[in-house]
């Protein structure tokens, strides 16, 4: 049986993410839940009426009704713009001072805080000012999108970042200002097209904005054929999006066909400034293939000799792909070949592009290619080699400063080797005459392979040189002279020097595979070490302390560990421990800890920050964040010591959570234990209390008094008995709410019943208040612990029978509400003062002046800790016919029962 | 006629005493005892007529004491405390005749004591009549009139209204009017009480919103309030 086909999940969600899917999705409104839709309107050059066709675009949208507010429009005063802006209301721009300039950006707060449906932002790929929260504005945009919000937005073809090297090859302007690729992938594109003729023509007359100071590189820029160029890759992009979407659909439809699966890219990068091309051309490819991409990069022992730039260009090339979309991987290997290999075949990549930088033939031949290499050993797999520019700036200037085994060699290792040449050849002398001299060759090796083993390849070269010399003039006839008579010692000569070259090469090899070895050993022992040292740790101080030595330590950088406290974070450790933060710190501090994602220096939010925060998180929640910063401006942690920094956070993070859970569970075992303290005490003090107190009514109750004075003393002796006698037993009552022991038994109870019964207990206090019952005998019976519930009516009878006027009547009535039943007991009097809704409930709460009233302050506590136990709810508020309160109780229909059950 | 002996069970000297006064006015005589152990001795001697019986002793547990009180023949009513439901329901279920709550009112006990004896005498010849207000039971004829009409009643509703007229003033307990009524296994269907309860006052009652003939004690059971003729 054929199943049918299936879609595919990933194409399902992106055509969600467009809001073209067919779910009803995209018919919500802001802020629900939903990622706001991006719309570009895009455009091959300046000039060609982008911002105008947006503006009549949201013109129309806000007459259908849809809530359109400017969040940024660049009119360069141009009428016809400003015209098209009339009548929208314009989010006020943000000011920014930088170096004495005011600078206007996009005021995101404001947008999201006025959460208007859609949103106009002009120039999508604009760079904000330094200190703002993003650097670039469609991270912005992209914040606005996550909050609910759709944006509409501009951009010009020549922004985007895949298409960087290529406009660059033909308009000689490098753009700086760039936009990632899926920024656009993610939006609905809608292309604003005008033929160059007609673009040049508005150029001349002057329609088209251009600053002063660029006036003379654009004259160029627009050349005719540029735009028409530009004008190509605009709407070549577009289709492309178009035919994108349109597999998308495909794909998500699972509509039967063809299309190109199972490709997969893997772009091998390193620290030439190059690969940043590669990278660029590997997402071009991928995108033409429709198929994923990732880059790869081997760490070899040569990785330890990066200098900074290097490292630097090496975490810029990886940044660029994951920008771009990519995948990124760094995987330690012994060597690049070896690596790549491994990696290619973990990936099920299909194709391999690789950068070939312009090197010597004897470069290759000393060093192998990889090039070569792959070509000849993989077999699955199509290999791109695309040629590499040298770009010289960069590499070279550095090399003096590398560290790690110096490839001359060493002085003291030529002086030891030659050394060693000198005593061989001393013993050798001595031995001469004992016999074959072949064997004295034979001793060479020794010094040839010392030098190799211990000081590399040049020092064992020059010593096999040496030793060949040395045999040469000491030992091989003619004696003392270089000149070499039988062709044996020729080879003799040539194998010893084949010998330094084998053995240092093995020795060099081994020395790289202990060192990788040593490192990764090293970083291994150091978590180990922190994992140790942080599960003895119970205090978060402390922790901070130990986190913040160890990335110190191990990462050469300043450390803050900063906790949250009420609603800011503070700092609770550094090293150095006396470092401070200023506010720009503290908000992307902030950021981290309420995004979960880095923040500051070497991340892409705040980056004017001099540090580098991030969040410590465990369980899905951020507990912390950790501050990271060098003395110097770089990125405070270079790309290969990010997986070491996420592991020691992880510990942090799973220490923390540990911590918080074990003061927790003290806390909550100390406040169990005040708890049951409490409850003992007093339930033990209100029965030790109404025991003597029933004896007390009993006796009152039963003494004759003599004459009319005796009488109204027994009778108010009587009345502060009973009173005391409801605060006892309303003590109790608490005590069994707090101490939880309400697990009652729920039957099915008519109201009529339950009211009758707490109406007669209250007949005492009753006198004055005749009751009203306005409860209909064929109400549905409610489901409710049968002695709580009697003790709430009889508190809130009670209650009423206080507050209301003297002779005023209590209503009690039970009304059918949709899908609940509300009973309300309702008294003539001055009602609850206004806001004192909620505050009644609460114990010891007493509405002002009450005291005289007898209350004891627990009977409404009571009664909604009942109310609670029960699941019913319970309210207060002023009666709406009549001055005077009104509780009402609510069933819902889980609480009742309707149907006739025989 | 000699007084009625009631056996006052109760571990509280004071509460003991408020009892006793209680009673002695009424006309009874009182034996008192402060536990079990007590409790028992009094019983095979001074052979009470009535039995005041506090569950919380000492040195049993007072639900122990029920049958062995009912065994002799006295009325037995208990006195508890408002939260002890669960086991004044059980003393019930086992024979007590009644229940007072603490703190108690006395005349509210006096006339408990007077219903329990009552039936006593009565246990063995039924009150062939029982008449509440103007509503008049005639067991024997299995008529109901109000204000000398006919009164139908379901099957239901006359088998629940006989088995409390024929302790009226007395509590019975849901799960006794359920076994009598409904038959064993329906002790815990509350609901199908709840609805001939409403049936019966319906037709009985002067409002049935506000009921005067039945009254229901919460979590407890049903009573009938009124005086009987024989």
């Amino acid at each position: 049986m054929n199943e049918p086909p299936r879609p595919d999940p990933d194409a399902l969600l992106r055509t969600l993410a467009l809001g073209n899917g067919t779910t009803d999705g995209a018919d919500k409104g802001p802020g629900e839940g939903r990622r706001g839709r991006l719309k570009v309107f895009l455009g091959a050059a300046p000039g060609v009426g982008k911002t105008c066709e947006m503006l009549d675009d949201a013109v129309a949208l806000r007459q259908s009704g849809i809530d359109v507010v400017i969040g940024l429009v660049e009119t360069h005063g141009r009428m016809d713009t400003v015209a098209r802006t009339a009548g929208f209301e314009m989010i006020p721009r943000k000011m920014i001072v930088h170096h004495g300039r005011h600078l206007e950006e996009l005021d995101i707060d404001a947008v999201l805080a006025r959460r208007p449906a859609l949103v106009l932002v002009d120039e999508l790929a604009h760079t904000n000012a330094p200190g703002s929260r993003h650097d670039k504005r469609y991270q912005d945009v992209e914040e606005i999108l996550d909050a609910g919000i759709d944006v509409h937005s501009t951009l010009n073809i020549q922004h985007l970042e895949s298409l960087n090297d290529v406009v660059a090859s033909f308009t000689r302007v490098r753009v700086r200002e760039t936009l990632p690729d899926r920024v656009l992938e993610q939006a609905e594109i809608e292309i604003v097209d005008l033929p160059p003729d007609e673009l040049i023509e508005r150029l001349r007359d002057g329609k088209v904005y251009v600053p002063e100071e660029a006036s003379r590189a654009l004259a160029h820029f627009f050349s005719k054929s540029n735009l028409s160029a530009l004008r190509e890759l605009a709407l070549r992009r577009a289709a492309q999006a178009i035919d994108a979407q349109m597999l998308d659909h495909v794909r998500a439809h699972a509509l039967a066909g063809k299309w190109a699966a199972g490709e997969r890219l893997v772009v091998a990068v390193s620290e030439h400034p190059g690969a940043i091309q590669l990278v660029r051309a590997a997402k071009r490819m991928a995108d033409a293939l429709g198929a994923p991409w990732s880059a790869v990069h081997v760490e070899t022992a040569r990785d330890l000799a990066y200098s900074d730039a290097e490292a630097r260009q090496l975490a810029g090339t990886l940044e660029l792909a994951q920008h771009l979309g990519g995948q990124t991987a760094a995987i330690p290997a012994e060597t690049v070949y070896d690596g790549l290999v491994t990696f290619l075949d973990e990936a099920r990549a299909t194709q391999l592009i690789l950068g070939k930088a312009p090197r010597s033939r004897w470069h290759e031949w000393r060093h192998g290619s990889v090039v070569d290499y792959m070509v000849r050993n993989s077999s699955n797999v199509a290999i791109q080699v695309l040629a590499l520019e040298e770009e010289p700036p960069l590499a070279r200037q550095a090399s003096a400063q590398r560290i790690g085994p110096n490839r001359w060699g060493s002085p003291t290792g030529y002086a030891v080797s030659l050394v060693l040449v000198a005593l061989v050849t001393m013993v050798g002398h001595s031995i001469a005459g004992l016999g074959n001299i072949t064997n004295i060759a034979l001793l060479y090796l020794l010094p040839v392979l010392v030098a190799a083993t211990r000081f590399g390849l040049r020092t064992g070269l020059v010593t096999g040189l040496a030793s060949s010399l040395a045999y040469n003039f000491f030992f091989i006839p003619p004696l003392y002279t270089f000149t070499i008579s039988d062709p044996q010692n020729l080879i003799t000569v040539m194998v010893l020097l084949g010998i330094a070259v084998l053995v240092s090469q093995m020795a060099s090899r081994v020395r790289d595979h202990a060192l990788l070895a040593r490192l990764s050993a090293a970083q291994n022992s150091a978590l180990a070490g922190f994992a140790r040292q942080v599960t003895g740790i119970a205090d978060e101080t402390e922790l901070g302390q130990v986190l913040c030595a160890e990335v110190a330590r191990l990462l050469d950088v300043r450390a803050v560990f900063m906790l949250p406290e009420e609603a800011a974070l503070v700092v609770r450790a550094a090293n150095p421990p006396d470092d401070r933060l200023e506010t720009l710190d503290r908000a992307a501090a902030r950021w981290a800890y309420d995004n979960d994602r880095r923040a500051g220096r070497g991340s892409d939010t705040l980056t004017a920050c001099e540090w580098m925060f991030s969040p410590i998180s465990a369980g899905g929640r951020v507990l912390g964040v950790l501050g990271v910063a060098r003395e110097d401006t770089g990125a405070p942690v270079r790309t290969d010591q990010m997986p070491l920094l996420s592991s020691l956070l992880d510990q942090a993070g799973l220490a923390l959570e540990r911590i918080a859970l074990e003061t927790e569970m003290t806390s909550v075992a100390k406040l169990r234990e005040q708890d049951r303290l409490r409850t003992a005490l007093l339930s033990s003090v209100s029965h030790d209390l109404r025991t003597p107190l029933t004896a007390i009514i009993g006796n009152l109750a039963a003494i004759a008094p003599a004459d009319a004075t005796q009488a109204e003393q027994l009778g108010s002796a009587r009345a502060e008995a009973d009173r005391l006698r409801r605060f006892v037993a309303n003590l109790l009552d608490m005590a069994r709410i707090e101490a939880g022991a309400l697990t009652g038994t729920h039957e099915p109870v008519d109201l009529a019943d339950a009211i009758t019964g707490a109406v007669h207990d209250l007949r005492g206090q009753l006198v004055r208040h005749p009751i009203r019952m306005e409860v209909s005998p064929d109400l549905p019976f409610v489901v409710v612990d049968p002695q709580l519930f009697h003790q709430c009516l009889i508190n809130l009878i009670d209650n009423a029978a206080k507050y209301g006027n003297p002779d005023s009547p209590i209503t009690i009535a039970a009304r059918r509400e949709p899908g609940a039943l509300a009973l309300m007991v309702m008294d003539e009097g001055p009602g609850l003062p206004p806001g004192s809704e909620d505050r009644i409930f609460e114990t010891f709460a007493r509405i002002e002046g009450s005291d005289r009233k007898g209350g004891t302050g627990l009977g409404l506590a009571i009664v909604r800790g009942f109310c609670m136990a029960m699941g019913l709810r319970i309210s207060a508020a002023n009666r709406a016919d009549h001055p005077g309160a009104c509780f009402t109780i609510r069933f819902d229909e889980a609480h009742l029962i309707t149907g006739d059950p025989q | 006629m000699s007084p009625t002996r009631v056996l006052v069970v109760e571990d509280d000297a004071a509460i003991r005493r408020l009892l006793q006064t209680a009673l002695v006015r009424a006309g009874h005589a009182v034996i008192e005892a402060a536990d079990a152990r007590a409790a028992m001795a009094a019983l095979s001697i001074d052979k009470p007529d009535a039995v005041l019986l506090d569950l919380g002793l000492p040195d049993r547990d007072g639900l122990e004491l029920v049958p062995l009180i009912k065994a002799t023949g006295a009325a037995l009513i208990i006195v508890s405390a408002r939260e002890d439901t669960d086991q004044k329901v059980t003393a019930l279920d086992l024979g007590a005749d009644d229940y007072v709550m603490k703190p108690f009112d006395s005349e509210e006990l006096r006339a408990r004591l007077r219903t329990a004896l009552r039936h006593r005498l009565a246990a063995t010849s039924l009150s062939e009549k029982v008449v509440l207000g103007d509503v008049e039971i005639d067991l024997s004829a299995r008529r109901i009139t109000r204000a000398g009409e006919d009164v139908h009643l379901t099957p239901k509703e006359y088998a629940m209204l006989v088995e409390l007229a024929r302790h009226p003033g007395r509590v019975i307990t849901h799960a006794q009017l359920l076994r009598a009524v409904w038959g064993p296994g329906h002790e815990h269907d509350v609901e199908y009480l709840r609805v001939t309860a409403r049936g019966i006052r319906r037709k009985l009652e002067a409002d049935p919103a506000v009921p005067k003939l039945l009254r229901n004690e919460p979590g407890v059971g049903y009573r009938l309030e009124g005086q009987t003729e024989k």
